[in-house]
């Protein structure tokens, strides 16, 4: 080679080798450029109190949460309810017990639901969906069939109205957290089978994959050690979403009744319905749990926000 | 004897419709019915504009696609009635270099699990360190720096990452490799070191190219042989030095006429021959010769009812047309409702904006790629 197209190269390997000599992959890159935005600093900061608090509240609230203390100083028939004090924070419910400690022995019941429910839709979801795909970029004619058949199951539940279909769940399994925790989950079911399967359908068909099969490849290796990992970004995105709409959807359902049936055990959700009754006169026992609520879902989108735009290939310097 | 035949060899994929179940209501005839052999050491270009199935009939050579009926000898053995199992062992011998470096490169893979995946497929190398021997070979070979090895593909730029994609065929010591659109999709000054780069691996290890490409100067001055495709089928094939002095079939001769030549009064005084209409669709090819809706020399007989066979005109200098002959003769000349040919003065000369606008034809639509690459093989 003449010393022009040597200098040709060496032009390229120092433009293509800025920062670093070991190289990055896109999990390292992500989380760089994860870590440089504000969305995701303040989305992680919101998660990360609401966990703590989740966690440690049992042990810190001030007093028992089911404990009605000061009963000689609400009354609901007359519509006298206490405010936020100096030894209530928050004010007193309409049983005379101390919102705040309510408020912080309820986070982790809504913690609990929304990532266990999310849990059991990503898992049941991203295996449907993966063995779907799979099967897929196996290819052959069983395995079109067996996608076809799976996804068409999938679209029949995507079809019911999530929060519907979560109350027949509830309906049918009886009144409990677990059902809740269960009905969410199976409503997220599709959302994730759908999600990976499209993800793997797209990255079947890359050059990638062609250039993997041309190499020789075993195609169990071609499918899950090349089409599943290029797949999961979206799905990973979709989880941590997914999390804030478990918990609205799980504080739907207590709202209405279908969640833990010892109705003295704080949960937001049911906090939430209690206080409807009383919302002319005190509005603030309404907006405490619904706050807590839309902050951490705030929280929970603004980090899958912008994650999916640490992992977009698109943005990929 | 050849290293590599295909004796018609035909792909079709199915049209299919359905919900539930498929039906299948027609067919893509991509390559339908490609006769063509490859010695050892040779390189053998295919040419054609784009649709016409050759980056098919490159995918089928290696069963990346099913080929629907025909021949594939690859060293005295059928691949295409190959077990798939036998067939994955066979693509050691054979490797394919891509036209996107960036796409055919897994994102999440460093450069050393992307070189090393097919020693691992083969079974070649006992263990991780003699297959690094192995890579750092390959990777000073192809001109890439030793400590790519820990590095991932976005982090190259276009021509070392196509460097990367020849290593990986590389590594495997293959007879054959395909090389489909290898430089199409790089900058001028790096598709001249891409295409060195291939012609010095190719006198040290003895390989055997077949080259696909749009390109007509960058076929030109790689290939030994040429074979020219036009909707699924070989039309034109003779070598490479016969094929660009004297075409013989009209779809070459316009496809020729479309490279502008760097002479600008040889340019300015040359035949051009403008097509018309548009290619038509591999799902529903003309009866009779596939090029006859736009052949400037069409005749009344044969060429609308009989499909022309590939016929040696001596020198291995293969045509399918029925007229090559008198065409080369002068007995038959254009007729100008079919198509356009022009001569020096006439018109302005073809910018390739204009000319593909007035024509649509894919010889006009060519000029500006080709343009860019006779600049590369100076």
């Amino acid at each position: 080679m003449s010393t022009k197209t040597d200098k040709i190269d060496r032009l390229a390997e120092l433009t293509a080798s800025t920062e670093t000599s070991t190289g990055a992959s896109l999990w390292v890159e992500a989380w760089r450029r994860l870590k440089g935005s504000k969305m995701a600093v303040i989305g992680a900061c919101i998660i990360g109190a609401f966990v703590v608090v989740a966690i440690v509240g049992p042990w810190v609230a001030p007093y028992s949460p089911t404990a009605q203390l000061w009963r000689g100083e609400v009354f609901t028939n007359q519509n006298i309810f206490v405010g936020p004090r100096a030894e209530n924070w928050l004010g007193l419910d309409h049983l005379a017990r101390d919102e705040f400690s309510r408020m912080l022995v309820g986070a982790r019941q809504t913690l609990l639901v929304g990532i266990v429910a999310t849990l059991l839709g990503f898992t049941i979801g991203a295996l449907i969906g993966g063995a779907s795909g799979a099967a897929l970029v196996l290819g052959g004619k069983v395995g079109r069939r067996i996608d076809t058949v799976v996804m068409r199951v999938i679209d029949i539940m995507l079809a019911l109205p999530s929060l519907l279909l979560a109350v027949s769940i509830a309906a049918v399994l009886g009144q409990s957290l677990t059902t809740v925790m269960i009905a969410v989950g199976v409503v997220q079911i599709p959302v994730f089978a759908r999600l990976l399967r499209g993800a793997m359908l797209a990255q079947g068909g890359s050059d990638y994959v062609l250039a993997a099969r041309a190499l020789g490849v075993r195609k169990r290796r071609i499918a899950l050690g090349h089409v599943l990992p290029n797949s999961l970004s979206p799905v990973i995105v979709q989880a941590t979403l997914s999390l804030a709409t478990a918990i609205i959807e799980a504080a739907a359902l207590s709202y209405l009744g279908l969640g833990n049936p010892d109705a003295a055990e704080p949960e937001w959700g049911v906090m939430l319905a209690q206080a409807q009754d009383y919302f002319d006169s005190a509005p603030m026992l309404a907006i405490y749990p619904a706050l807590g609520i839309i902050v951490t879902a705030l929280g929970f989108t603004l980090l899958g926000e912008a994650m999916r735009e640490a992992l977009d290939p698109k943005l990929r310097s | 004897m050849s290293l590599l035949q295909l004796n018609g060899v035909k792909v079709h994929f199915p049209v299919r419709r359905g919900i539930l179940f498929d039906r299948t209501v027609g067919h893509v005839y991509a390559v339908d019915g490609v006769s063509l052999s490859v010695e050892p050491g040779q390189t053998y270009g295919l040419v054609g504009e784009s649709g016409c199935g050759k980056t098919t009939l490159g995918r089928a050579v290696l069963r990346l696609v099913d080929v629907t009926d025909g021949e594939v000898v690859f060293d005295g053995t059928d691949l295409a009635k190959l077990p798939d199992e036998e067939m994955r062992r066979f693509r050691r011998r054979l490797q394919m270099v891509f036209q996107d470096p960036l796409g055919s490169l897994n994102p999440r893979q460093n450069i050393e699990s992307i070189l090393s995946e097919g020693m691992e497929a083969h079974g070649i190398g006992a263990n991780q360190a003699e297959r690094r021997e192995r890579i750092r070979g390959i990777l000073a070979r192809v001109g890439l720096p030793a400590n790519a090895l820990s590095r991932y593909p976005h982090e190259f730029s276009g021509g070392q990452r196509q460097r990367i994609g020849i290593a990986r065929a590389l590594v495997l010591e293959p007879d054959v490799i395909i090389c489909d659109e290898p430089v199409s999709a790089l900058d001028v000054s790096i598709q001249a070191q891409v295409i060195n780069l291939l012609e010095e691996l190719q006198q040290e290890m003895g390989l055997t190219y077949v080259v696909i490409a749009h390109d007509l100067a960058v076929v030109r001055h790689i290939s030994d042989v040429v074979g020219v495709m036009y909707l699924g089928s070989l039309v034109e094939e003779a070598p490479s030095d016969t094929l660009y002095a004297e075409p013989r079939h009209p779809y070459t001769r316009a496809l020729m006429s479309a490279v502008p030549v760097p002479d600008p009064e040889v340019e300015d005084n040359r035949e051009r021959i403008l097509l018309t209409g548009d290619l038509p669709s591999p799902a529903n090819p003309p009866a009779g010769c596939r090029f006859h809706t736009r052949c400037p020399w069409k005749q009344e007989t044969r060429c609308a009812t009989d499909r022309p066979e590939l016929r040696d005109l001596g020198g291995g200098h293969r045509v399918a047309c029925h007229w090559a002959e008198e065409i080369a003769d002068g007995r038959i000349s254009p007729t100008h409702n079919a198509a356009q040919v022009v001569h020096g003065g006439h018109t302005e000369p073809a910018e390739p904006a204009g000319s593909a606008e007035s024509t649509g034809a894919a010889a006009a639509v060519n000029t500006g790629k080709t343009e860019k690459a006779a600049t590369a093989a100076e």
